[in-house]
C-alpha cells in the first residue's frame, strides 16, 4: 500500500519573546520566575525551583505523575503553561509534610506497601490529597474510577486503594 | 513545541480583537488538549491568547427554565454542579465518563466542545491525514481503523469526535454561545460540529474570529429517565468505542419523547431524528429499542477493524433505552452494566 509522505508545512519563524514575569507561591514560598511562555509549570518546577519530586512520565497528561496542586485543586502540570498560573499557589510532593511529620497520606502509604518502583507515587499522593479535599470518593469503587489519571505501572492498586482510605478516615 | 508568543485578554471583546490581529494564533483555556497537540507538533499557533481571565465562570439560571454555562466552567465543577447534577444528570454523567479527575479539573465547557479527535494519524505528523494536512490522504482508511467512525464518515476522513460531553449536550439539545466581530449568535448544538465531507479539516460551524462564551441547555432535562453508557477498552479513562445518551419522557408505558444521542461512532455526536421522532407513541419496551437501533444502524459501515462496532452500538443502544425506561441510569464509579 503505497503511502506518500504527508507533505510538512514549511515551518515560520518565530522570534523569541522576551520572557515573562510571574510569580508562584510553591510550598509555601513565594518565587520570582522569568520564563519562556512554553514551560510547562512542570519544568518549572523541576528545572527553575529544583523540586524534582513532581515527575515527569509521559508528558502528555495519561499518566499522572506530575499530578500537583493548584489552588488545592489537582491538575496535570504538564499540560499547564507556567505563565498561565501567575500568583497561584501550588503544592508539591515537597510541601505536604509538616514540621518534620509525614503527611497522613506519605505514612499510609508507606504503612500499605503502596509504591514498588516509587517513580508514580508523587502524583500518586498528590492526586490523592486533591482527591480526599474533592470528597466525593467514599468507597473503595469510588477511589478507583477517581484515581484513574494515575497509573502504576508496577500494578500497586490494591495497595494505594487502601493506604487512601486509611488516610481518608483519619482525615 | 515550537516557539510562541503570549498573551492575555482582558475581556470578550478584547480576545475577539486579538484572534483578529493574529490569524494563526489559538485561544488557551485549559489547554489539556492543545498543549498535548501543541507537544506533538500538530498544532504550530505563533501565539497563545490566555482566556481564563474572562468573566465567562458563572452557572445560571435562565428566564426559560434552563441553564447558562460559561464557558470557561471547569468540566469538574459543572458534573458536580447540583443544579446539573439534579436537574441535567444524563449530562453530569457523562463529564465524569470522560478523562481523569485531573484532566476535568482544568478543561473548560469550550474547550471540551473544540477537542480535536484522538484518531492516531492525525497525532502522527510522518503519515498523511487529510485533516491535519488537506489534501494529504487519510492514513486510518487503510491503517488501523479500530477506533474509528461506523456512521456519516466518507473516503475523505473516518476519524471521531472524542467527547462524551457533548454527547449528553446533543442529547439534551444545548445552544452555543459565540461572539465574534460582527456581535453575538447562537448555534444550534446539532449545526456546531460537522461531518467530515471534503473539508475533514474543519471540526465545526465556529468560526476562525469567534469565541464561544456559553452553552444554554434547555428547561426540559430528562432527570427521571436518562442515561450515558460508555463502552470502552477499559473500564475508566479511555476513549469511548461506543457511547449512548438517552433520555425519555415516558407517559406510563408510552414514550411521549425520545433523545437518542451516540458518541465514538462519527464525526460529530450522532442523532437521528427520523428514529427519535418514530419511537414516540411507541411502548418503553426492548421491541421498540431493538427497531430503533436497527433503523439508526441502517447506514451504518464498517472498516478492516471496526465492523464490530455496529453490533456493540447496537446493542448498547438496547440497553441504554432500557437504563432510561427503567429509571435506572448507568452508574460512573461501578462500571457493571444492568
Amino acid at each position: 500500500m503505497a503511502q506518500t509522505r504527508a507533505a510538512q508545512p514549511v515551518r515560520q519563524t518565530i522570534p523569541a519573546p522576551n520572557k515573562i514575569s510571574l510569580s508562584l507561591t510553591v510550598n509555601g514560598v513565594e518565587s520570582k520566575l522569568e520564563l519562556a511562555p512554553w514551560t510547562t509549570l512542570l519544568d518549572a518546577l523541576r528545572d527553575h525551583l529544583d523540586l524534582t519530586g513532581t515527575k515527569k512520565g509521559c508528558d502528555h497528561g495519561q499518566c499522572g505523575a506530575c499530578t500537583v496542586l493548584v489552588d488545592g485543586r489537582r491538575i496535570n502540570s504538564c499540560l499547564t503553561l507556567a505563565v498561565m498560573k501567575d500568583g497561584a499557589t501550588i503544592t508539591t510532593i515537597e510541601g505536604l509534610a509538616k514540621d518534620g511529620a509525614l503527611h497522613p497520606l506519605q505514612q499510609a502509604f508507606i504503612d500499605h506497601d503502596a509504591f514498588q518502583c516509587g517513580y508514580c507515587t508523587s502524583g500518586q499522593i498528590c492526586s490523592a490529597a486533591g482527591l480526599i479535599a474533592e470528597g466525593k470518593a467514599k468507597t473503595p469503587e469510588e477511589i478507583r474510577e477517581l484515581m484513574s489519571g494515575n497509573i502504576c505501572r508496577c500494578g500497586a492498586y490494591p495497595n494505594i486503594v487502601a493506604a487512601i482510605q486509611q488516610a481518608m478516615e483519619r482525615s | 513545541m515550537i516557539n510562541f508568543q503570549y498573551s492575555r485578554a482582558n475581556n470578550v471583546a478584547d480576545a475577539v480583537r486579538q484572534i483578529a490581529a493574529h490569524p494563526n494564533a489559538r485561544f488557551i483555556a485549559g489547554g489539556t488538549n492543545l498543549i498535548d497537540l501543541m507537544k506533538e507538533e500538530v498544532e504550530r499557533p505563533s501565539r497563545l491568547i490566555d482566556i481564563t481571565h474572562l468573566p465567562l465562570k458563572g452557572v445560571e439560571e435562565t428566564a426559560e427554565g434552563g441553564l447558562r454555562i460559561g464557558a470557561l466552567v471547569p468540566n469538574s465543577d459543572l458534573a458536580y454542579h447540583p443544579l446539573v447534577a439534579q436537574r441535567y444528570p444524563v449530562l453530569a454523567s457523562a463529564i465524569l465518563a470522560g478523562a481523569s479527575a485531573q484532566l476535568r479539573n482544568m478543561a473548560s465547557t469550550g474547550g471540551n466542545l473544540l477537542q480535536r479527535t484522538r484518531c492516531s494519524y492525525f497525532y502522527d505528523t510522518a503519515t498523511p491525514c487529510n485533516k491535519r494536512t488537506p489534501g494529504s490522504g487519510c492514513s486510518a482508511l487503510t491503517g488501523l481503523n479500530r477506533m474509528h467512525a461506523i456512521l456519516g464518515a466518507g473516503d475523505a476522513c473516518i476519524a471521531t469526535h472524542p467527547s462524551d460531553m457533548c454527547v449528553a449536550l446533543a442529547a439534551l439539545e444545548a445552544k452555543v454561545h459565540v461572539a465574534g466581530p460582527k456581535g453575538e449568535r447562537s448555534i444550534a448544538f446539532a449545526d456546531f460540529h460537522r461531518l467530515p465531507g471534503d473539508t475533514p479539516e474543519r471540526d465545526t460551524n465556529l468560526g476562525a474570529d469567534e469565541i464561544i462564551t456559553a452553552i444554554e441547555l434547555p428547561a426540559e432535562g430528562f432527570a427521571k429517565n436518562h442515561t450515558y453508557l460508555k463502552i470502552r477498552d477499559r473500564l475508566s479513562y479511555a476513549f469511548a468505542l461506543v457511547s449512548v445518551a438517552a433520555a425519555l419522557e415516558v407517559d406510563g408505558d408510552t414514550i411521549k419523547e425520545a433523545r437518542l444521542a451516540l458518541g465514538g461512532v462519527a464525526h460529530k455526536p450522532w442523532r437521528d431524528l427520523r428514529v427519535e421522532a418514530s419511537m414516540r407513541g411507541r411502548p418503553a419496551k426492548r421491541e421498540t429499542f431493538m427497531q430503533a437501533a436497527d433503523e439508526l444502524l441502517r447506514d451504518a459501515k464498517g472498516r478492516a477493524h471496526n465492523a464490530f462496532k455496529i453490533e456493540l452500538a447496537r446493542r448498547a443502544i438496547v440497553r441504554a433505552l432500557t437504563q432510561a425506561a427503567h429509571g435506572t441510569p448507568q452508574s460512573q464509579a461501578c462500571k457493571k452494566i444492568r
